[in-house]
């Protein structure tokens, strides 16, 4: 590094080659190679850095595309086309009252698909994401009915279910254990922890127990006013939008490459736009009779809230880079001298952490916790969602933004197929569906990318 | 097995700290041990054992920095149970290893990456769902208010790669997956150079390459050698040991059959020692520099 920074940023290339006889020698070769890697490179690179123009982007980004590396795309078009579907069978579909509904239904299976893919990324699952949830849940809500105050409730909340999907992380680096043994014992366990703890918080009440907090119940049951959801939908996109902007900008100050700035724009233009129409509808009145009920509900700022600090943790802190190199190849995060266990451990408890947020927005969304709660069916949910949402089941790939459109599809199907009257036969059988296609789109296109 | 006592394996330990430190600073007494003064890396007699098989037996080597050391053997020679005695995976049973003119003890790859050794592996050492700046930076990420700063980690990587004039690499924010394998290697070799390793050892760095792959990996070798540190290569294609080698140690049944500058063997007296640990073929005009050694050991 001492040689590197004394030969200066601005001309590295012309700088770093000090022997001319090097250079040329190493020339020819490198030019062959140079013409015939340009072509694998589009297929490969992202187009955010090697694109000049937007033309070019968009040739280098179907180019992407086509060799496999799809990113969000298969998602939101499967997602786009569920939408047209049931907007075509049920004029209700995007109407305000089902939409809401439908964000408030989703909410938890988005959240539930984000702590999966904390520990996907690590190559391992924990099948006890949904118990872990209800049990949280269950402490605050003992806690609150106890009339301790919210923060303690919440806060004590949330470190169980942190602490307890640590624990199986602890158990699963030091004895060295898979992932889906130990969370299995975690689901069994989770389970029964569940109907005790259920009893004992509420005796006599029929295994449930009451969630009395307004602010709690406001997460799912209440909305923003009208003019906080602009205040709001905007200051979002703004942020975003500087953010992207300044980050372009320091870029290429400093000589390195950056996305088009019309890619940039056209990105913050999309943005804005689904803000808008999400805003416009949620503002209409979905009152029935002479109540008015308007606005966007406030799950909608904490699944926003949560997946701009989980991407941020994932991908611009060193614990983030930490999983997905693990994930990636944990021979070489080892050999980097990372401390594998401590970062495995971490991610179980982030998926416990936010496993136990989950929890609190179901709990805001039914009213109660109760012994009915399917933590089998909704940790594959939780799977589905993250897996939909392009995350790899062998570590190493995967965004929180696709555990959030994959969290989408799935309550949309629920949501659309409840909407046209169809049982829960069918919505289990389009989920099936839905989950295959995902898994096969994705496999055949990596398929497809690597070099026979 | 031989291995050091608890006493000993604290003070190796400190001894590698203690090392450390002064290769940074313009300290006078551990500081460049170049061409003049002793060698970076110097094995004494070393020697390594498992249960009754003798897979290293007295071997002396210098490795010098600035230059490249290629090691040569047969299968089962014992080339990689020397390297990874080097690079700390295993003790040897026996003999001592001199780093910078101090005796070290290397008891895991940890303490080794500290002194600066660094081992390249083709496909142990980099992460396919990373790009090359988050490989290269790997375990040394820039980090400003807590979030990693991915515009100094990027310009460093790019400059550490322009000196090594790695050009066929368009984007540095390519996905190692995407890589062919000699820009993997020189990737990993990157790596190394970028983490300020003093001894860069490569194995086998040009197995499983193509033509062209082979030749961008050799010209890397000799302008890694050329920044200063170490480098020792194994490899079994005597034609790139002879295109980059400085220097070159022969292996044989465990044993160092003939070490010496690289200019003193040709091919058929390398493959004579590799084959029967002698050769009556070495130039010997002016080989006086090259030392042969236990001449027709036994099985």
């Amino acid at each position: 590094m001492t040689q590197t920074e004394g030969s200066g940023a601005p001309e590295p290339t012309a700088g770093g080659v000090p022997d001319s006889s090097v250079a040329v020698s190493a020339e020819p070769e490198g030019g062959q190679a140079h013409a015939q890697e340009t072509a694998a490179l589009a297929a490969t690179a992202s187009p955010d850095l090697i694109a000049n123009s937007l033309g070019e982007y968009a040739q280098i980004w179907w180019r992407r595309v086509r060799g496999g590396e799809s990113g969000a795309l298969p998602v939101v078009i499967g997602l786009i086309v569920i939408v047209v579907y049931f907007q075509v069978r049920s004029s209700l579909f995007l109407s305000a009252g089902n939409l809401v509904n439908l964000i408030t239904q989703a909410a938890f299976i988005v959240t539930f698909g984000m702590a999966e893919v904390f520990v996907l990324l690590l190559g391992e699952i924990d099948l006890s994401v949904g118990y872990n949830a209800a049990l949280g849940a269950v402490i605050t809500l003992w806690m609150l009915s106890s009339n301790l105050p919210l923060w303690l409730a919440v806060v004590t909340g949330l470190a169980f279910s942190a602490a307890f999907a640590g624990l199986e992380g602890v158990i699963i680096t030091r004895l060295r254990l898979p992932s889906f043994v130990v969370t299995l014992a975690g689901y069994l366990g989770g389970f029964g922890l569940l109907l005790a703890l259920i009893d004992l918080a509420a005796p006599g009440a029929g295994g449930t127990i009451r969630l009395s907090d307004n602010v709690l119940l406001a997460i799912e049951g209440g909305s923003m006013s009208v003019a906080a959801s602009w205040i709001v939908m905007i200051a979002a996109v703004a942020l975003t939008g500087a953010y992207m902007v300044t980050r372009d900008a320091r870029r290429r100050a400093n000589n390195l490459a950056a996305p088009p700035a019309s890619v940039t724009f056209l990105k913050i233009a999309l943005m804005a736009v689904a803000g808008v129409i999400v805003v416009l509808i949620c503002s209409q009145n979905r009152g029935v009779g002479f109540t008015v009920v308007e606005g966007v509900p406030w799950v909608v700022l904490v699944v926003l809230v949560l997946l701009v600090a989980w991407t941020i943790l994932l991908n611009r802190t060193r614990l983030g880079r930490y999983i997905y190199a693990i994930g990636g190849n944990a021979e070489a995060a080892r050999r980097a001298g990372i401390n594998l266990s401590r970062i495995r451990v971490t991610a179980f408890a982030l998926c416990g952490l936010t496993a136990g947020i989950t929890g609190i927005i179901y709990a805001s969304n039914l009213g109660s916790m109760s012994n009915n709660f399917n933590g089998g069916q909704y940790v594959l949910y939780a799977v589905a969602a993250a897996v939909i949402g392009g995350t790899s089941l062998f570590g190493g790939r995967g965004r929180m933004l696709g555990a959030v459109l994959g969290g989408l599809v799935v309550g949309v199907i629920y949501n659309g197929l409840t909407l046209l009257g169809l049982g829960a036969a069918a919505q289990y059988i389009w989920t099936a569906l839905v989950l295959l296609a995902a898994v096969v789109v994705d496999s055949l296109a990596r398929r497809g990318s690597t070099p026979t | 097995m031989a291995t050091p006592s608890q006493g000993d394996a604290g003070k190796g330990a400190r001894s590698a700290e203690a090392d450390r430190a002064p290769t940074g600073s313009p300290s006078p007494s551990a500081g460049t041990a170049d061409a003049d003064g002793q060698p970076l890396l110097r094995l004494r007699g070393i020697g390594k054992r498992f249960g009754p098989v003798q897979a290293l037996i007295d071997i002396n080597l210098d490795v010098p920095a600035g230059k490249v050391t290629a090691l040569v053997g047969d299968n089962g020679a014992g080339k990689s149970t020397l390297v990874k005695s080097i690079a700390g995976i295993w003790q040897p049973s026996s003999g001592e290893i001199i780093w910078n003119g101090k005796r070290v003890h290397l008891h895991s790859p940890r303490d080794a990456t500290a002194l600066g050794i660094a081992t390249v592996y083709q496909d142990l050492a980099l992460a396919d769902n990373l790009d090359i700046v988050q490989n290269m930076m790997l375990g040394h990420e820039v980090v400003r208010h807590g979030l990693l700063d991915e515009i100094t980690m990027e310009k460093t990587a790019k400059a550490t790669l322009a000196d090594l004039a790695v050009t066929t690499v368009r984007s540095v924010r390519q996905v190692v997956g995407s890589l062919s394998g000699g820009q993997r290697q020189a990737v990993a070799v990157a790596k190394a150079v970028m983490q300020e390793a003093q001894l860069v050892i490569m194995d086998e760095p040009t197995a499983a390459l193509g033509v062209s792959q082979t030749e961008l990996v050799l010209s890397l070798i000799t302008r890694l050698a050329e920044r200063g540190p170490a480098v020792l290569v194994i490899s079994h294609n005597l034609n790139d040991v002879f295109r980059v080698a400085d220097r070159i140690a022969v292996l044989y049944l465990g044993r160092l059959a003939a070490v010496g500058p690289a200019a003193e063997f040709d091919p058929a007296s390398v493959v004579d020692l590799m084959t029967t640990g002698t050769s009556s073929r070495l130039m010997n005009g002016n080989g006086e520099n090259v030392t042969l050694r236990g001449s027709g050991s036994e099985g």
